[in-house]
């Protein structure tokens, strides 16, 4: 079986955020492997390890990418590969969707592609599902619980969570499928596996790699500023008193202000 | 190309997510303005009830799929059916309420025609006929503005209880199309097998009241007052994750940046330091009521309301107190 796992690195969630005048956002440079994609790839180490085959890494983005490739590897996946190219600049989710597509076409004989729910930083999951229909893939998004997976006969059963509770899908493979928390816990590199990882090869495809050119990757929407938050701080009302009068006080000024 | 707009109505069992009526409230206003027709798409089976509401809460037409194939969410031919639907009619603009199936099919469907999509936005507007939205992004920390470049169908979808819902007008009422699956059975490689629903409870995403406990409560019957209270307002239950992490609570349950997104009219907090990945599933709730024994604790720092004190002795009284004044 060949398991596919895909990532991005996001800021740091402690990172300090600022905006610039021109409206571009700083948080310091410090990336970290998407807590999100933490799930992804534990589980692709663990289903091959419970099925046996290979498992690759993949990732769209600069050098800053390459920690999280090594991640990978560290915690026991087998190949690592970026796609990069001058013309993914201002990529957005479909530009991304053709590019990733492309590479796990490539990669040839994928069974299963791995999500992490979404990217931490932007709360986005689009590119996922456009992964998907760019394979023309059956998507399972949301995987709580893989609960049975069967290259050979090329299927799988999940359970997924929703607003509404707990599904459990079958689907036949090759799928993509996203992860949410509950699906593991997730495993750390050894030192053994850093020192690995360290040495490894990590291939990056440009989009001549993919057989693509600048237009199938040019941007549907684009990003046209940011601006801060309104202010909440410090607007704080304290209420006092015995539990008894801090409860009778609260409901009052909530009934007030017509919360209720 | 027209000036109409869809909404996909997301439906369960024949309810509507009421969140799928705030977006033809947004539908009728960019229509309003784009000169066009809201066209709402209603996909399920024994949907008809649907239909309806979608006419009285403001849609001008109602394209129905109404087939055993549809009868459950399932990725592949909802994807399908609304990527057709939008080949056909052409229209200016598709939204849909940014749950987990809105966001499937919503960008599914604008992959399928090469369309932009602006996901979980909290504003939207139009500039020269293009789709221009706001949202939150880095943990709430900042918001991003984002735009739709080129021609076509400019897809959106709308976080939750960000833009107030239309008050149905039960008096109005127009014409259903009926349309047919654009996959049959055999084409379709998902089968759902079972869905569990979480009976009885409140989804955390539509709540308008949410009472959440952390780490304060000390245990699994910690969270016993928390869903007293829950109880007493209608609300739902929310939790941090170090209280989740603990095993007293199930994930369904964690408010923030690795568990849900809320916005509640109002928020109480009990128990809960207030990290900033916490904070990042809760700030834009209208009002965030804090209950922590530490009156250093940053959630004051977030909150209308700061009570310090034990949330035994708090929570209890609140719930008393509240049964007095709502009875
Ligand atoms: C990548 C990442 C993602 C994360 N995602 C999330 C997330 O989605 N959601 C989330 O919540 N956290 C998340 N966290 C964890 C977050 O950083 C905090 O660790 C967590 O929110 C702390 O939970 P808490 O406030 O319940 O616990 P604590 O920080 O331990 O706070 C407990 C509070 O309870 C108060 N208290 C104790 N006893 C009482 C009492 N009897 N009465 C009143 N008050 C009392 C204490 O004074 C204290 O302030 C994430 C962390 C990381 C690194
Ligand atoms: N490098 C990336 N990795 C994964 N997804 C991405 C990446 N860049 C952009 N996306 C997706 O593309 C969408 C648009 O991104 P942006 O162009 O940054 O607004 C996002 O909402 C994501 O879904």
């Amino acid at each position: 079986m060949h398991v596919v796992v895909v990532t991005k690195s996001t800021p740091d969630t402690e990172a300090t955020v600022t905006v610039e005048a021109g409206g571009n956002v700083n948080w310091g440079d410090k990336l970290v492997v998407n807590p999100w994609d933490e799930y992804a790839i534990t589980e692709a180490v663990l289903l091959k390890g419970a099925h046996g085959g290979q498992a690759t890494i993949l990732t769209l983005g600069g050098e800053e990418q390459q920690e999280a490739l090594k991640h990978g590897l560290a915690i026991g996946v087998d190949q690592a590969i970026r796609i990069w190219d001058p013309a993914l600049q201002n990529h957005d989710s479909l530009g991304y969707a053709a590019a990733v597509a492309a590479a796990i076409r490539k990669l040839g004989d994928v069974d299963l592609v791995i999500f992490g729910k979404e990217l931490s930083d932007i709360a986005s999951d689009q590119h996922i599902f456009q992964v998907a229909r760019r394979l023309g893939w059956n998507m399972i998004g949301f995987v709580s619980k893989i609960e049975s997976l069967d290259a050979g006969a090329g299927t799988i059963r999940a359970q997924r969570l929703t607003e509404r509770g707990t599904e459990t899908v079958t689907s036949k493979l090759p799928a993509v499928i996203s992860v949410v928390k509950d699906i593991n816990e997730p495993k750390y590199p050894t030192f053994i596996g850093i020192r690995k990882a360290a040495k490894a090869e990590m291939p990056v495809w440009g989009l001549g790699d993919l057989g693509l050119d600048a237009s199938a990757v040019s941007p549907r929407t684009q990003v046209a500023g940011h601006r801060e938050l309104p202010k909440r701080e410090g607007t704080v009302e304290m209420i006092e008193g015995s539990p008894q009068e801090q409860a009778a006080r609260l409901v009052e000024k909530l009934l007030e202000e017509k919360i209720l | 190309m027209s000036g109409n707009v869809f909404v996909w109505i997301e439906q369960s069992g024949g309810k509507a997510n009421s969140a799928s009526w705030e977006a033809v409230g947004l539908a009728r206003r960019l229509a309003g303005e784009l000169g066009g027709q809201v066209i709402a798409l209603v996909f399920g089976q024994g949907v008809d009830s649907v239909a309806q509401a979608a006419f009285q809460y403001g849609a001008d037409e109602v394209i129905k799929a109404d087939d055993p194939s549809l009868a459950h969410y399932r990725f592949a031919p909802y994807v399908s059916l609304l990527a057709k639907l939008v080949q056909e009619r052409n229209p200016a603009v598709v939204l849909a309420a940014a749950s987990t199936s809105g966001r499937e099919v919503l960008a599914g469907a604008a992959a399928d025609v090469n369309a932009g999509l602006l996901t979980d936005v909290t504003e939207l507007s139009l500039e020269g006929g293009k789709l221009r939205a706001v949202r939150p992004i880095l943990g709430g920390k900042v918001l991003r503005e984002e735009a739709i470049v080129g021609e076509g169908p400019q897809f959106a979808t709308l976080r939750n209880r960000a833009f107030p819902a239309p008050q149905p007008d039960t008096s109005r009422s127009g014409t259903v199309t009926e349309a047919a699956p654009a996959l049959s059975e055999d084409q379709i490689a998902t089968k759902v097998e079972r869905v569990e629903e979480a009976a009885g409870t409140i989804s955390l995403t539509d709540a308008t009241i949410i009472v959440a406990g952390g780490r304060g409560v000390g245990g699994p019957d910690g969270f016993g007052p928390v869903r007293d209270l829950a109880d007493v307002l209608g609300g739902a239950v929310g939790a941090s994750r170090a209280a989740v992490d603990a095993g007293w609570i199930p994930y369904e349950h964690q408010v923030g940046q690795t568990g849900k997104v809320v916005s509640p009219d109002l928020y109480i907090a009990a128990g809960i330091s207030g990290a900033i990945q916490h904070q990042a599933g809760m700030r834009t709730a209208r009002v965030i009521v804090a209950i922590n024994k530490d009156a250093d604790a940053p959630i004051f720092r977030l909150a209308q309301y700061g009570l310090v004190g034990d949330l035994f002795q708090i929570l209890p009284a609140l719930a008393e107190e509240f049964r007095k004044r709502l009875s």
